[in-house]
């Protein structure tokens, strides 16, 4: 659904990581909501009072909708953090369990 | 020009919608006059307990009048979503004090029994939990919590969603709601009153000011007395979280759509509604301390309200001698008090007249004469 208005350049270079288990290739300056668009994920949680299907809407740290476990860690501002080799990064369903 | 409403309420606020959604079920032609969306609105930025223990030193009839409420509040629940389809997410499980020390859990203790003690005191329930005591009704508290008192009256609700669904009865039950009608000035004139705001005149057989902080301004045009300051108070709420807390903690609550609010502060700084780093702080280091866990869970804003203080804490509920129709309802505790003022209070002022145990509430008891 989602296309890259250009193609990664060679001098960018590539960042793999994985999203619910599986390796996504992404360009060094994405952002994590951006790269999982690009590779095709659209649901990045569901809502945690009506449970519908939520994904990233403003992609600049405001709205709070691309919320993603990224390495262990639960409601994550995809669009606010850069991709790094090597991280993993998971979908949520629900409220994050916090209590120990 | 004729009358155009039985009676006219003074604020849209919790208070006000509360007291028109009751007038209007005892069949009355209701006004509600309101400022605009750049009104104070303490309704916005309260904590939302429906809260009992601790309450009515110095005034028994304050916690009778709370205990009435908290009584009735399942009633108001089951009313307004029948109403509106809104639930409001009122429970009543019981509540906790907290007390970071052995001291603070015998002085809050103390406190209790003092209450009980005084004559005419409606008794409620307490019970004093230790650290062991406490951890088994909730796992996750930090060892710096030294215990709690648990009373099984205390509850909360979502107090967002009460607001719109006090609004939304009241217009379905056919009161007049009136925004931008900020009144400037009441005249009693041939047995009705003409309140004028700054859409112009309306004209109503009763007035009832629930005007929250205005009503100190409102209270003399009609001959009473409304000494109230405001006081405030700065909460912090998170991001949303599985259900882990099932029972309101004084300064902390988990929501019904599962975001944590941390508050009660308590500050005298005038009608200044600004966020204090200084106080978020340390109310966040207190939270930490209660569930250590918490430290790893989002801020997602801070904001902070003005309670409507009275000198002595305690509501005014007044009726004027030299303006007979004239009534002022004005109270920090608007949500608890919520249920008594759609389901108790609109009767009296149908009726006009407030019963004889709400004589404890009048104004009239600032008009002491200062010692020489």
């Amino acid at each position: 659904m989602f296309r890259r208005l250009r193609d990664r350049t060679a001098t960018s270079g590539d960042v793999a990581f994985t999203i619910d288990g599986k390796l996504v290739s992404a360009d060094a300056e994405d952002s994590v909501a951006a790269a999982a668009l690009a590779s095709g994920v659209l649901r990045f949680r569901t809502s945690t009072v009506s449970g519908e299907p939520r994904g990233p809407y403003c992609m600049m740290g405001v709205c709070f909708e691309c919320l993603l476990t990224i390495d262990g860690r639960p409601n994550q501002q995809a669009c606010m953090v850069k991709v790094r080799p090597g991280m993993r990064v998971e979908t949520q369903s629900g409220k994050p369990s916090v209590a120990p | 020009m004729g009358r155009d409403f039985d009676i006219a309420v003074v604020g849209g606020g919790v208070v006000g919608s509360s007291i028109a959604f009751g007038l209007s079920l005892l069949g009355q032609k209701v006004v509600v006059l309101d400022e605009g969306d750049d009104a104070t609105r303490p309704s916005r930025g309260n904590f939302a307990l429906v809260w009992i223990q601790g309450k009515g030193l110095g005034n028994p009839q304050y916690s009778a009048w709370s205990q009435q409420s908290s009584d009735s509040w399942s009633r108001l629940a089951t009313l307004l979503r029948d109403t509106t389809g809104i639930d409001v997410g009122f429970e009543r499980r019981g509540g906790f004090m907290p007390a970071m020390s052995e001291d603070e859990l015998a002085r809050i203790t103390a406190q209790h029994r003092k209450v009980l003690a005084q004559p005419g005191m409606p008794q409620y329930q307490f019970e004093v939990l230790d650290h062991a005591a406490l951890s088994r009704v909730l796992p996750h508290i930090g060892p710096d919590v030294a215990g709690a008192t648990y009373c099984p009256l205390d509850g909360h609700v979502n107090s967002l969603r009460l607001f719109r669904a006090l609004h939304e009865s009241m217009l379905a039950a056919g009161v007049a709601y009136r925004t931008l009608h900020r009144v400037e000035d009441i005249a009693r004139r041939q047995g009705e009153f003409a309140m004028r705001t700054e859409k112009g005149t309306i004209r109503a057989g009763k007035v009832v000011l629930a005007a929250g902080h205005a009503n100190a301004q409102l209270a003399p045009l009609v001959g009473l007395n409304a000494p109230i300051r405001p006081q405030r108070g700065q909460i912090i709420v998170t991001e949303r979280v599985a259900p882990f807390l099932h029972h309101p903690i004084l300064t902390l609550r988990q929501t019904d759509e599962g975001t944590v609010m941390i508050g009660d502060s308590l500050e005298e700084v005038g009608f200044d509604d600004r966020v204090g780093h200084g106080i978020v702080s340390t109310m966040a280091d207190r939270a930490i301390r209660i569930f250590p866990f918490l430290a790893d869970v989002k801020v997602v804003r801070t904001w902070a309200a003005l309670r409507v203080m009275s000198k002595d804490g305690f509501p005014i509920y007044d009726q004027s001698e030299t303006a007979p129709g004239a009534f002022l309802a004005t109270c920090h505790s608007g949500v608890t008090l919520s249920a008594a003022h759609v389901l108790a209070l609109p009767e009296m002022i149908v009726a006009g007249q407030l019963s004889e145990e709400m004589g404890v509430f009048s104004g009239r008891r600032f008009d002491v004469p200062q010692a020489a």
